[in-house]
């Protein structure tokens, strides 16, 4: 069912991935203060890596994330939960919010970043998983007839 | 405190790792947590006998009033010693019994989560914390019961004590929901300030039947104590630890921390003091009949633990006392005995005393351990164990209540105990060496530190009782003892108690000569024996999996199209039925829209309405690709960019996944008949209907005050960010984001698991010879 | 706006239930997707709409000026479109399999194999 595309949309997919990551991962940075954020960052480079695998195969894009996907959603699982622990350590209640200011580049950390790169991690992953496993079976079920 | 209960659930964690680092010495490692917290308790010791109360506050959850506060006094701190103590023995013996056992760490793991489960129940001051930690061990005692899980009787003996414990978890949970109520506090303390006002409040009697059907099951109390012997197939150690010397108290435990609040009543009285009664008596008596080792112990596990019970029913100030010198008894030699018996299986191959004999010859560290535990649980001089048994006789000859069945029946029990003792020590050890399925050696010194120890323990708080006077003074002060001047000894005279003691040495020694036609005359009363509660229990599961089954055939026809309807049917007449005659709907009707709003919605409904007529898979897609984009187009007309901007995405990756799956499947197939269709065309229709309905109701009604002017005023000021939707997700409220990642990680991995899975069986199947067996 | 779009919503519930009863296991996928989409919409249309004011926060302001779009409904139904997909996806494998062991489309067929 999917085999490798078209020259064009081999360049093309080729040429718009690091594209593609760059702006999901503004959208991740911004979403705190303008419309996006891990939800749709997460969408979107889902998207990208898709479009990858469309163009050059599964395993070319299995290379190009290295991890596999299912490792993504462990991680963004464990630092949706890492983000929940700082407060205890200042004594808050679970999950209140912590704020801190990287003082070279002026950069606003925060829980809720951490939180929301969780988020961003987890739908990748999931979806990337999904994905990959529904064409890996295909390919399979090619091969036997 | 906490962090150390805490930490101990973090190290039981890294059990298998430290198995890996240190091998068989890991148990070693492990037994120094326990052995730091009983350091630090005997630190307290002083402190505690001189009658202060130890609070240890910390706010978990501050919101809904919860606190992790732990609350030492000298029952906190007996339970905890002995909980610290014969841990650290048992982890010790646990890694010689199972020394090279292929699932070693996962019994490290369990065992050490148990202790700290066990350790926070006899802690918390809080209601909810205690029941937490009161199901933890619940669970884990399931897991160790079940540790052997290959062995179907094993599985069924932890889903039988799981049952048990667990069902009367729930009741005590409505109890303790009662109790908070009427005692307006979830702090034990502050309910045992409290003087008479539980008693004399209106829930006492149903608060009281709900904490006593929690306390019983667990503590093995007539009529539901069948389930501790069957939990023997758990590993010796876990028996030795959890049914024996710590666990099955956790029901006394509760009873005695409740006993100022709720004990002295008549129905406590009464209640306690029957049922404990008669539980020591059948305990007893079911005993004797038995020829495997564990469970003879066990049987007089329950005997002993219906003599806590009955000792907290007479609530005399010598009840309680008697109740904390012989709670410490017993958990000292039974946890020995145990481990003895454990011994006498890994030695010798079985379990079976009249298969044993002689062993003193090849064993006799082991043989002279064993007769100093037993001796205590013979209840004879100059053992902890006597001293217990005559302040037990001293209070039952003080009962208020139906004091002569009492003592007849707490009697019976003694000598029987004394038999049963006289059975676990002598008999494997005297006459002459038998024929067993393995050659006994002498055991590993790893497995005899602990029986030694605690044996060696009775013995001396026999010889020196003074040094526990403050101990046992302090714990019948917290169970509302008014004076707590104890002073233990041996030698009380000649009094009624040593006259009782004597004549039960007698008779005793009697029913041991004669045990094994005792035996075979008691065998006779199988069949009557065979309907006891444990029969009832059988035949209640038998009824459960019957009723399951007629319910699922009747409901669970397997027509998704049926409890659709069903469901559909009942949700329009009630409703409905709330819409029209509970409510007067006001409809919102009035009409505001643009030209190009209106065309968004026409093409959403004409997308959906073409995605339900289309014949051709590719046009039903692209039919709802149209629904999805004027949706889409709807969130952004109404000031919603990051919906549209999702729903979009969704809807792109939403084409590939059906692009990928849909053309595998079948086309579309007309299988129904168009008396159905129209059929399911009513339904759909009037579902609809309805929904519409309801919405023009709530949006033609008044309008609440919203959560999110809160949120609206606060996302700058304090989530520091500016759109409002983000900070929702992230701060307000991301513990619902958290769960819904959870949710999706797990759509991820069971997509994954039924994709990779599939692909191994079929190959497996397509070598197997039965190509066409398919399983649901 | 909202009651137009409440009819919509409306004839999207019938359109997924309609789906949902249907006998082809392709036609239920469908519905699904139907029903997931009307019940974000009916959370998003049941809080009021608001034309042109999304719930961002102007720069500078600590707080947005006049009347903004309800955020929490969106919160809600931003997670809920993603995992309606995750949902989507997972259904759509099981029917596949389901397919692939019975090879029956139809709905009725695929009770007979399990007992």
């Amino acid at each position: 069912m999917v085999r490798s595309g078209t020259l064009i949309l081999n360049v093309a997919a080729r040429l718009l991935l690091p594209l593609q990551l760059l702006f999901s991962l503004f959208l991740l940075l911004r979403g705190h203060d303008e419309p996006g954020g891990g939800f749709i960052a997460g969408l979107v480079a889902a998207g990208a890596f898709t479009l990858y695998l469309f163009a050059h195969g599964r395993r070319a894009m299995s290379e190009m994330l290295m991890v596999s996907p299912r490792d993504l959603v462990g991680m963004g699982l464990l630092l949706g939960v890492v983000s929940t622990l700082p407060a205890w350590w200042n004594g808050d209640p679970f999950f209140t919010a912590q704020w801190w200011t990287i003082p070279i580049i002026d950069l606003k950390a925060s829980t809720p970043l951490i939180f929301d790169i969780g988020v961003y991690l987890v739908v990748l992953g999931s979806v990337l998983t999904a994905i990959t496993a529904l064409v890996k079976t295909d390919h399979e079920d090619n091969a036997r007839g | 405190m906490q962090l150390a209960v805490l930490g101990g659930f973090v190290l039981a964690a890294f059990a298998p790792l430290l198995h890996h680092w240190f091998g068989a010495r890991a148990p070693l490692v492990m037994a120094l947590l326990p052995v730091g917290i009983a350091v630090w308790l005997l630190g307290q010791w002083p402190a505690i006998v001189a009658g202060e109360v130890l609070l240890l506050e910390w706010a978990w959850v501050p919101g809904l009033d919860i606190t992790l506060t732990f609350l030492i006094d000298g029952l906190a701190l007996l339970f905890a010693l002995l909980i610290t103590v014969i841990g650290a023995l048992v982890l010790i013996y646990a890694g010689e019994y199972l020394r090279g056992h292929r699932d070693l760490p996962r019994f490290l793991v369990i065992i050490t989560a148990f202790m700290m489960s066990m350790l926070g129940l006899v802690l918390a001051d809080n209601l909810v914390t205690l029941f937490v930690f009161w199901e933890l061990t619940s669970i884990t005692s399931y897991l160790l019961i079940g540790f052997d899980h290959t062995n179907l009787a094993a599985r069924k003996a932890a889903l039988q004590g799981l049952l048990v414990t667990a069902g009367g978890g729930l009741a005590l949970l409505a109890g303790f929901a009662m109790l908070g109520v009427a005692g307006d506090s979830w702090s034990l303390v502050e309910l045992n300030s409290q003087g008479d006002l539980l008693r004399n409040h209106e829930l006492y009697t149903p608060l009281l039947i709900c904490v006593l059907l929690g306390a019983f099951t667990k503590s093995a109390q007539f009529p539901f104590h069948f389930w501790l012997p069957n939990a023997m197939a758990a590993p010796t150690p876990v028996s030795a630890y959890l049914h024996s010397a710590t666990m099955v108290k956790a029901g006394v435990y509760l009873l005695a921390r409740l006993h100022p609040s709720l004990g002295g009543t008549e129905t406590w009285v009464i209640t306690l003091s029957l049922i404990g009664a008669l539980t020591m008596a059948t305990g007893a008596f079911l005993a004797i009949q038995h020829t495997n080792i564990k469970k003879l112990l066990a049987y007089s596990t329950i005997m002993a633990l219906g003599t806590l019970t009955m000792l907290l029913g007479i609530g005399t100030d010598g009840a309680l006392v008697a109740f904390a010198a012989f709670l410490l008894a017993h958990s000292l030699y039974k946890g020995a005995l145990f481990m003895i018996a454990g011994i006498l299986d890994h030695e010798t191959g079985t379990k079976d005393v009249t298969a044993m004999g002689g062993l003193r010859r090849v064993m006799p560290v082991t043989a002279v351990v064993a007769f100093v535990a037993a001796l205590s649980l013979a209840g004879l001089p100059p053992m902890l164990g006597f001293l217990g048994k005559e302040l037990m006789f001293e209070s039952v000859l003080d009962a208020s209540h139906y004091r002569p069945i009492i003592l007849l029946l707490a009697f019976t029990a003694a000598f029987l105990t004394l038999a049963v003792a006289a059975i676990v020590a002598l008999r494997p050890f005297l006459g002459t060496l038998r024929e067993t399925p393995k050659t006994p050696h002498e055991a590993p010194r790893g497995m005899l530190v602990g029986p030694a120890l605690l044996a060696a323990l009775s013995l001396l708080a026999g010889l020196a009782p003074g040094l526990l006077d403050g101990l046992v003074g302090a714990t019948a002060a917290s169970l509302g003892a008014t004076d707590s001047n104890v002073h233990l000894a041996l030698w009380h005279g000649f009094n009624l108690p040593l006259l009782l003691s004597l004549l039960s040495l007698a008779l005793g020694t009697l029913a041991f000569r004669h045990w094994d036609r005792l035996r075979a005359r008691l065998a006779r009363l199988e069949p009557v024996m065979a309907r006891g509660p444990e029969a009832g229990y059988e035949a209640m599961m038998r009824g459960l999996v019957s009723v399951a089954g007629w319910q699922t055939r009747m409901l669970q026809n397997g027509y998704i199209r049926n409890y659709l309807v069903m469901t559909l049917l009942v949700l329009l007449g009630l409703v409905g039925h709330a819409l029209f005659f509970r409510h007067s709907p006001r409809f919102d009707i009035a009409l505001d829209v643009y030209f190009h709003e209106a065309v968004a919605a026409g093409l959403m409904v004409a997308g959906a309405v073409a995605a339900c007529v289309m014949r051709s898979r590719l046009a039903a897609v692209a039919a709802l690709g149209v629904m999805g984009f004027s949706i889409a187009l709807t969130f952004v007309l109404f000031s919603a960019p990051d919906l549209a901007i999702t729903q979009l995405l969704v809807e792109t990756l939403t084409v590939i996944l059906l692009v990928l799956v849909l053309f595998r499947l079948p086309r579309f197939a007309m299988l129904s008949t168009p008396v159905e269709r129209l059929r399911d065309l009513v339904v759909a229709t009037l579902t609809g209907g309805m929904i519409t309905l309801l919405m023009l109701s709530v949006l033609g009604g008044e309008r609440l005050s919203r959560i999110s002017d809160y949120m609206i005023a606060n996302s700058q000021p304090l989530g520091h960010g500016h759109n409002i939707v983000n900070v929702i997700l992230v701060d307000f409220r991301a513990l619902d984001t958290l769960g819904e990642m959870f949710v999706l990680a797990l759509a991820a991995i069971g997509v994954y698991a039924m994709l990779r899975f599939h692909a191994e069986e079929y190959d497996a199947r397509r070598s197997s010879a039965s190509p066409e067996k398919h399983d649901g | 706006m909202e009651p137009l779009l409440a009819v919509a919503i409306g004839v999207l519930f019938a359109a997924a239930i309609y789906m949902m009863l249907r006998r082809s296991i392709v036609k239920l996928v469908i519905g699904l997707m139907l029903l997931s989409n009307a019940a974000n919409l009916l959370i998003f249309v049941t809080a009021g709409l608001v034309r042109g004011a999304p719930p961002l926060v102007p720069a500078g302001l600590s707080a947005p000026e006049g009347v903004v779009a309800d955020p929490l409904p969106q919160a809600l139904v931003l997670t809920a479109i993603v995992i309606a997909f995750g949902v989507l996806s997972f259904a759509v494998v099981l029917v596949r399999r389901a397919w692939e062991i019975v090879r029956a489309d139809d709905l009725d067929k695929m009770k007979d194999t399990d007992t």
